[in-house]
């Protein structure tokens, strides 16, 4: 069986701007894949590609085996939710969801009863005769995506849903969606910023960075083991270094512009002797055992403690490099203060090294 | 607390409500007043209704009336017709920065008087006018052609006078929707013609409620347009109420039928509204 989207060599030009480079990628029906990119980069042109609002400079689309060249967006069996969401204010809660329905000449039965199921979906039940002026922000989400899934497209597109929502309920609305997709057994295309969003309720996630996929991977594989310096930054938080290979034989060892000197894990093969160390806030061990193997050991002072639950961590120095460490969640270190002498370690493992300077 | 409200709101009213009772209301009722009088045969003043009566039994006054209601109407579906397109692709089709700038194009010409306007209609379009000179230049006819003083320039003349409050309307409600609210419904299997009228249309229908009010409340009470471009043969109502007025000096049938007129417009507009399901309040809004 054909991937539900093969996309092959796909490149979009404006004018003398290339937007989306050479991107291919496939998806496997019933998956929930996310583009995960900075602003700009192109993930809404992609997207818009794909459900045929714009023409790819060259390279070609398949959604189930159909190339989809030519092929109009009213066409296709895609369908997306905007970034703005885009309901009709003209219309009523059902009346937006059975806009689809109406145009596939479904008969008046099946309408209501497609609507209404989708309506108990979302959620909302009893809302279909509410104005859209009169919903709340994540109820229009919700409708926004129930419009899109009751005319059961062969992929669902979603641009940054929860971009307008406000903390609190983009958490539970990460978990609804997840939830939702696992029911419906759509495939989604899911395109945000927010790595946590596309960490959290991905099967698969493709970094993009300035029109190019910079790695395609499951949420953990891209946290632990990053393709490039871009990925590791972008994805997860990290201490980040510039520094210079030292020596490469037998272990790498680099040293970075404020003095630290560490054995670390090349990532990428090495060329020249800038590179970059990517150093993740919770691979830092403090009080490390004596007879751990392969650490590097350095003496840190506590200059910070920056207090978030159970996201707590500490602001140290270690001579001139300034590491932020997590704490660990039982309350080992919570005697720590202020101005603290403490040693601590990092696995070779854990210092990640990149090629090439800092971008 | 609740007084304080009333006795601000009063405060905001006044004017309006002044302005209403001086110029609208007091004026009318003495037109309705004078409507209901008449002379006796002995030429004393008595209430009558044969100023009515007269307008009913006269074919020349029921078929000028019922013509001018249906022009004007015509008026207003033509007014709709030529500027909606042009709405459409000043707010949607060219980019913001240009469209400004077409705004202000379209509006450049209402800055000149109507009686002007008109004028310019008639420079090109009578017997001796431009229209005529070229074709007769090109050989396309031998005789000049009178094109002025039918319907069809009549017609003509009250779109173009009342395109402007056509269009502002329109440009205004469609502004306001984002394109994206097309392509969704592209996105969802509509055609552009469900586009247009599932979409488009409902979405500047308040617009559109105004821009018809006005249009054809203006046409129906136009008085210059018809008379100067459809000449003798116009048969407007307003001209029938200048001609009891002026011509005939009979106020009282002329009070009659400045009456029956605003019966007219505002039976008219309630039934548009009530067949577009628009709430006049909101329309005007
Ligand atoms: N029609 C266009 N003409 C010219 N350039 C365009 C056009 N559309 C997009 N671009 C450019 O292409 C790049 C990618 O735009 P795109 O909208 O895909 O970004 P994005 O990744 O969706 O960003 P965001 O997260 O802010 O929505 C941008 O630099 C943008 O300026
Ligand atoms: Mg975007």
């Amino acid at each position: 069986m054909p991937p539900v989207l093969d996309i092959d060599q796909i490149v979009k030009k404006f004018g003398n701007f290339t937007a989306v480079d050479n991107v291919s990628f496939q998806v496997e029906d019933g998956k929930f894949f996310s583009i995960l990119g900075p602003s700009g980069c192109g993930k809404t042109t992609l997207l818009r590609i794909i459900s045929g609002f714009l023409e790819p400079s060259s390279g070609s689309l398949r959604i189930r085996g159909e190339d989809m060249a030519g092929i109009a967006p009213n066409r296709r069996p895609v369908n997306l939710v905007f970034q703005n969401l885009a309901l009709f204010p003209m219309m009523n809660v059902a009346e937006n969801i059975a806009f689809g329905l109406k145009r596939q000449r479904c008969p008046a039965r099946e309408i209501e009863s497609r609507t209404d199921a989708m309506l108990e979906r979302v959620g909302l039940t009893g809302y279909g005769p509410k104005d859209i002026a009169q919903l709340s922000g994540g109820q229009k989400q919700r409708v926004a995506i129930a419009r899109a899934l009751v005319v059961n497209p062969s992929i669902l597109l979603l641009d940054e849903p929860l971009g307008a929502l406000d903390l609190k309920l983009r958490e539970q609305m990460k978990i609804e969606l997840k939830k939702l997709q696992r029911e419906v057994g759509t495939t989604f295309i899911y395109i945000t910023h927010d790595q946590s969003e596309a960490l959290v309720m991905s099967d698969t996630v493709a970094v993009m960075n300035d029109g190019c996929f910079e790695q395609i991977d499951t949420p953990r594989n891209l946290y632990e083991s990053p393709a490039s310096s871009f990925v590791a930054g972008f994805v997860g938080e990290a201490n980040i270094f510039s520094a210079f290979v030292e020596s490469q034989d037998p272990e790498l060892i680099v040293r970075t512009s404020t003095g630290l000197v560490m054995r670390a894990t090349a990532m990428q093969q090495m060329e020249g002797r800038e590179c970059s160390l990517f150093i993740r806030p919770e691979s830092i061990i403090l009080m490390p055992d004596d007879n751990l193997e392969d650490l590097n050991r350095f003496e840190l002072v506590v200059e910070a403690i920056l207090f978030d639950g159970s996201n707590t961590k500490i602001l140290a120095m270690q001579g001139d490099s300034e590491i932020t460490v997590a704490l660990p969640q039982n309350q080992q270190f919570a005697h720590i203060a202020v101005g603290d002498h403490i040693n601590a370690g990092v696995h070779v493992d854990g210092c990640k090294c990149y090629s090439g300077e800092m971008s | 607390m609740k007084s304080k409200v009333s006795s601000g709101l009063f405060i905001f009213l006044t004017p309006v409500l002044l302005w209403l009772l001086l110029l609208i209301v007091i004026p009318h009722i003495e037109l309705l007043l004078m409507s209901l009088q008449g002379e006796s045969d002995l030429g004393e003043p008595i209430w009558t209704l044969s100023n009515y009566t007269a307008f009913f039994t006269e074919s020349i006054y029921w078929y000028t009336f019922v013509r001018t209601a249906v022009y004007a109407l015509l008026v207003t579906v033509l007014t709709f017709a030529v500027t909606f397109p042009v709405a459409f692709y000043i707010t949607k089709v060219v980019p913001v920065r240009l469209s400004g700038f077409l705004t202000i194009l379209l509006l450049v010409p209402f800055w000149v008087s109507e009686l002007v306007r008109v004028y310019g209609w008639m420079i090109l379009l009578r017997e001796s006018g431009v229209i005529n000179h070229f074709l007769l230049q090109l050989g396309l006819i031998n005789q000049p052609v009178e094109m002025l003083y039918n319907d069809i320039s009549m017609i003509m003349g009250l779109v173009y006078t009342s395109m402007l409050f056509m269009v502002v309307p329109l440009i205004s409600s469609l502004e306001g929707m984002d394109d994206s609210m097309i392509e969704a419904a592209h996105d969802l299997g509509a055609s552009k013609f469900v586009i247009f009228f599932k979409i488009v249309i409902p979405y500047a229908a308040p617009g559109i409620t105004s821009g018809s009010i006005v249009v054809f409340m203006l046409a129906l009470g136009n008085y210059l347009t018809p008379n100067l471009m459809g000449g003798k043969n116009s048969l407007w109502f307003t001209e029938q109420i200048y001609n009891e007025f002026i011509a005939s000096f009979n106020w009282n049938q002329g009070a009659a039928f400045g009456f029956l007129l605003l019966l007219l417009s505002s039976c008219i507009i309630w039934i548009g509204l009530k067949l577009g399901r628009q709430q006049l309040g909101k329309a005007l809004s």
